[in-house]
């Protein structure tokens, strides 16, 4: 029997539970999905538009990995290209001067590691939204609803609130390659899983998430619902906040600070 | 004592060099083999060349010897260096692994930061040490850099940064990962001033540091043959199962895809690191 900590990780990689769309499509309404990052591509592993969250227009984005082998393999199994971060960046800048909020929700092992990932410049697409999502004047909630792959899953949690469902993961690394690196040894996932501290209990022990959302129901009206009244009543109160990016500075700044000795 | 016996190593673990090949020494003067020229050098020959090959090849430097032919003589002014990492999370080895790596590199951690003047122009510099857990950033580097960010803004200064690094610091899990956006947010703040951030990439520069301040920069550096990239290169071959272009992620290969505005060999460092902050009126914005 696994641990608990990789147990879920391979729980978050069944292609039954929900993904990116499905939260999309049962949260908002009238959703209008733009496509494109005017620089080289449409990368379908991100999907991003318009939609309406209760009454109020909101730009959504989401990592998408597909249910059917077909839609997997069309969506990379959720590992974004360079172009889904900068398509991303372009909603979320279009989003700022139309003074709409962000919801965005992250699932996926990581940025997809290839030749033209490369020479288009993952690293700097990434660093790119990281660094404009430290000043986007609008507020934004990202939620990890799966796999919170590195750095890959970061260029879309830079944000005033980061919520976590129950089983998903955030970690630096995937148990896997940590285990690897480490120890030379992929079979010791299960290992690395607990040493990376990677649960949502961890998360927010650490000061990394706001807020664990319940999976009862998953998949369900009721908890597609809860979903919305929670985003809903959070975006209210960010909405009319005059320090909104003082706080989310801070946010971010104070991490860590208590692990250097 | 001259620079050179600065830059002589004082013992076996401090010789720079990614191919870690052994120094030879027969009868005579020590020599080193070049991986590229595939010829031995003399060791005082590649100290006194900055430990450039005269093929080109650039060894990996330490940070300390980089600062020291990088600044002005007696320029360098530290900063944070009490600031090191604990274990947060108890990850298994690591208080071990960076003790070690504190001996082997004679550094408590794997950035050193403070100001400096190069070529009479002053700045804030930070330089990154291979040689500790190979440059990976935990809470300590990210902190380090960022207060650096923090005192450039606040003194209105130009932050000129030396990459090296494998990524984010494994044993440090979400706390590591978070300084990538900690960081980038102090040097966004810095650069909203006006103010300017030079980086200037070396060997290995990946992963976390790649996807964050080593790509953020006003003008970006690059020092030749470096690697410069987000995933390792291992890691892609295993993924498409294709063999990689040849020169795949080095400083040239960056160059020609656009992601560096210029490939400097180290003897030019400082030349060009003065001209460009003069050229931007010592960094400052008016």
């Amino acid at each position: 029997m696994s641990s608990v900590p990789y147990a879920r990780v391979k729980l978050v990689r069944d292609s039954s539970r929900p993904t990116g769309l499905d939260y999309v499509n049962n949260i908002f309404k009238d959703f209008i999905e733009f496509h494109g990052d005017r620089r080289f591509g449409d990368d379908p592993a991100i999907v991003g538009g318009i939609a309406y969250l209760g009454d109020t227009p909101v730009t959504v984005i989401a990592i998408e990995k597909g249910h059917t082998a077909k839609e997997r393999s069309f969506r990379n199994f959720g590992a974004p290209h360079p172009e889904g971060y900068r398509k991303a960046l372009r909603l979320m800048k279009q989003a700022e001067k139309f003074g709409r909020p962000v919801v965005c929700f992250i699932d996926t092992s990581g940025a997809y590691c290839g030749i033209g990932a490369e020479e288009r410049g993952q690293g700097q697409a990434i660093a790119e939204n990281i660094n404009e999502m430290s000043t986007l004047c609008v507020p934004v909630i990202s939620v990890l609803v799966g796999e919170g792959g590195s750095g890959g899953a970061l260029a879309l949690a830079v944000a005033d609130r980061v919520w976590i469902l129950q089983n998903a993961v955030y970690s630096v690394i995937s148990p896997e390659g940590c285990a690897s690196i480490l120890w030379k040894d992929a079979s010791k996932a299960e290992e690395a899983a607990e040493s990376l501290r990677l649960t949502a209990e961890d998360a927010k022990s650490m000061g990394i998430v706001e807020k664990i959302l319940s999976e009862n129901e998953l998949g369900k009206k009721t908890f597609y619902d809860r979903i919305r009244a929670l985003l809903i009543d959070e975006l209210d109160g960010l909405s009319s906040d005059p320090e909104l990016l003082t706080k989310r500075y801070e946010r971010f700044r104070r991490i860590g600070t208590e692990a250097v000795i | 004592m001259a620079l050179i016996d600065f830059l002589k190593p004082k013992n076996k673990l401090e010789e720079g060099g990614r191919s870690s090949a052994p120094v030879h020494q027969d009868a005579g003067e020590p020599e080193k083999l070049c991986p590229n020229c595939r010829k031995l050098i003399p060791v005082s020959r590649l100290w006194s060349n900055g430990l450039v090959c005269p093929c080109g090849y650039h060894f990996r430097m330490k940070a300390r010897q980089r600062i020291t032919l990088l600044v002005d003589k007696g320029s360098f002014k530290e900063l944070f260096s009490e600031l090191r990492a604990g274990n947060p999370l108890d990850f298994p080895g690591y208080t071990d692994k960076a003790e070690t790596a504190r001996t082997a590199s004679g550094e408590t951690e794997a950035v050193i930061c403070g100001t400096a003047e190069i070529g009479g122009q002053s700045c804030c510099l930070f330089v990154m040490e291979a040689q500790f857990m190979m440059g990976s950033m935990g809470s300590a580097v990210g902190e380090k850099i960022t207060r650096l960010f923090e005192y450039a803004l606040e003194c209105r200064m130009p932050v000129v940064g030396y990459t090296v690094s494998g990524g984010a610091r494994m044993q440090e899990g979400l706390l590591s990962l978070m300084q990538m956006a900690k960081t980038s947010a102090a040097l966004r703040r810095h650069s909203d001033a006006g103010l300017l951030y030079i980086a200037v990439l070396t060997d290995p520069t990946t992963g976390g540091v790649t996807a964050s301040f080593a790509m953020e920069a006003d003008i970006t550096l690059a020092e030749p043959g470096a690697t410069i990239g987000f995933a390792g290169a291992r890691v892609i071959e295993q993924t498409t199962r294709k063999s990689l272009p040849k020169e795949f992620q080095t400083a040239e290969f960056v160059l020609e895809h656009g992601f560096v505005d210029r490939i400097v060999p180290r003897g030019d460092h400082k030349k060009i690191l003065a001209q460009l902050l003069s050229m931007h009126n010592g960094g400052r914005s008016q």
